[in-house]
């Protein structure tokens, strides 16, 4: 009975910590997930491209940030790059961990969005586009007035996946200081030594984050579905 | 108006067209019959460039459109194309449907583009449905409103694709009726189709088409009733 009042009493204690941790882990996110989609749809259509070079391009920047770890990509750009630049230049660089966070997360997310943006673009129909080439739009008009409004309708649900997975990939930025949700448990449990309350905490904080998103991506879905039902 | 000179088309090994020559004049509403895999829909395709010949000549207005230097959307602008599927967009209202390519390639005010598209839609007697998504319209409607985009570019020729193949048969009549206007109306037509009582009706010319070729053309009565070709005959005894 003691050891439970002792737990709530830290998880009571700990709690405002956790929630401006969940106000940078929301932060992070939502900008990772915002540059993420711009490269994500620029490296998409980048595959689908009829110029080689960009087709090339594409396919290495995808394959390179999925077949690597996020917390190697972390690391390397974190410790890895600041430390070439010195090396070169013989000055120091030092990059805040925030934006260094954003920074990983949105090349990252930008690698799974980008196959996500592919097969939503091939998901439409071929004669949506000759429609729109018979009326004499050019194929970039067509791909913007046409192709791809219709296609961010159908990948709501795959980016709604890549967004409560980044929300939770987020957390390995702690490994470089950065305070979101993980980290500022930590710093309380290495003050206190609570370890079980603490990170059940930041487990249940994660959850609460992640049904929210799920709900919105449903509502959104909800919303935009309206003239699409086909 | 349209002048063709042996058109080539082959995909990879596949010919699909094996040298087809014709011309076409202002305002002359010609139907294309034929069996499937004849080379109708390609030959159609060809004119608005949605397939790029393989060899041959196509000038539309003494411009040879099949030059490597023209401007292909320009072309396009110009030949208004209707589909089996009608390929309307659904995220767009059916008047959004009619406007786009006014405001976006024409580049009309929304409102001036708009009130000619309400006049269009008027003309294929779906005014009513100006503000509803394609979804909630009928196939028949679909068409229609297909047809009323195309128009929409003011364009000097108006191609069609098998336009009612993809109708409930009760839809067919007017669609139809709307192709009928438009060809009393003075339009320069190529229509697709395997609607028999309307190339005979409504057509100046028929082209029989069979294995890439044109076999057989004439007036409605020539097809129709005279055939000279075997193969023609063959055909038409299977869908009259």
């Amino acid at each position: 009975m003691s050891l439970l009042s002792t737990y709530l009493e830290h998880i009571i204690k700990v709690l405002p910590d956790l929630i401006v941790g969940s106000m940078i882990t929301i932060e992070i996110t939502s900008f990772s997930l915002f540059f993420g989609m711009i490269l994500g749809t620029i490296s998409g259509l980048g595959k689908l491209s009829r110029k080689r070079i960009l087709r090339y391009l594409s396919i290495v920047y995808i394959d390179f940030i999925r077949g690597t770890p996020l917390l190697v990509q972390i690391l390397l750009f974190y410790y890895g790059l600041p430390g070439l630049y010195s090396n070169v230049t013989g000055n120091p660089l030092s990059i805040d961990p925030i934006i260094a966070g954003i920074i990983v997360c949105s090349i990252n997310s930008g690698a799974y969005i980008a196959e996500i943006v592919r097969a939503g673009i091939q998901s439409i129909d071929r004669g949506q586009m000759e429609a729109a080439r018979s009326l004499g739009m050019n194929e970039s008009m067509a791909m913007r007035e046409i192709i791809l409004p219709q296609a961010f309708r159908r990948i709501i649900p795959p980016l709604g996946n890549e967004f409560i997975a980044l929300l939770k990939d987020s957390s390995l930025l702690a490994v470089i200081g950065v305070h979101e949700l993980l980290k500022t448990g930590q710093l309380y449990i290495s003050r206190t030594f609570a370890a079980f309350p603490v990170y059940i905490a930041v487990a249940l904080m994660y959850l609460i984050l992640t049904i929210l998103i799920s709900r919105l991506v449903a509502y959104s879905e909800r919303r935009l579905g309206v003239s699409d039902r086909n | 108006m349209i002048e063709i000179k042996d058109l080539h088309k082959q995909f990879g090994e596949l010919q699909v067209l094996k040298g087809i020559s014709i011309d076409i004049k202002e305002s002359e509403v010609v139907c294309v019959i034929g069996p499937s895999g004849s080379g109708k829909s390609t030959f159609l395709r060809c004119i608005n460039l949605l397939e790029m010949p393989s060899s041959g000549e196509i000038f539309i207005d003494d411009e040879k459109i099949t030059d490597r230097k023209i401007n292909i959307n320009k072309i396009r602008e110009e030949a208004g194309m209707v589909f089996q599927h009608f390929n309307l967009f659904p995220h767009k209202t059916t008047i959004q449907n009619v406007a786009l390519a006014p405001i976006k390639v024409r580049k009309l005010s929304k409102a001036e583009a708009e009130k000619r598209a309400h006049d269009l839609l008027k003309k294929v007697g779906l005014e009513d449905k100006a503000n509803v998504y394609p979804s909630a319209l009928s196939g028949g409607q679909k068409q229609r409103v297909a047809i009323a985009r195309a128009l929409a570019m003011h364009p000097k020729l108006m191609l069609f694709d098998e336009p009612t193949s993809a109708l409930d048969p009760e839809m067919v009549g007017e669609v139809l009726g709307v192709m009928k206007d438009l060809a009393q109306a003075g339009m320069t037509m190529v229509v697709v189709t395997h609607e028999m009582g309307f190339a005979r009706e409504v057509a100046d010319r028929v082209l029989f088409m069979d294995d890439g070729l044109i076999v057989e053309q004439g007036t409605p009565h020539d097809i129709f009733s005279n055939a000279k070709h075997e193969r023609t005959r063959s055909f038409l005894s299977k869908v009259l």
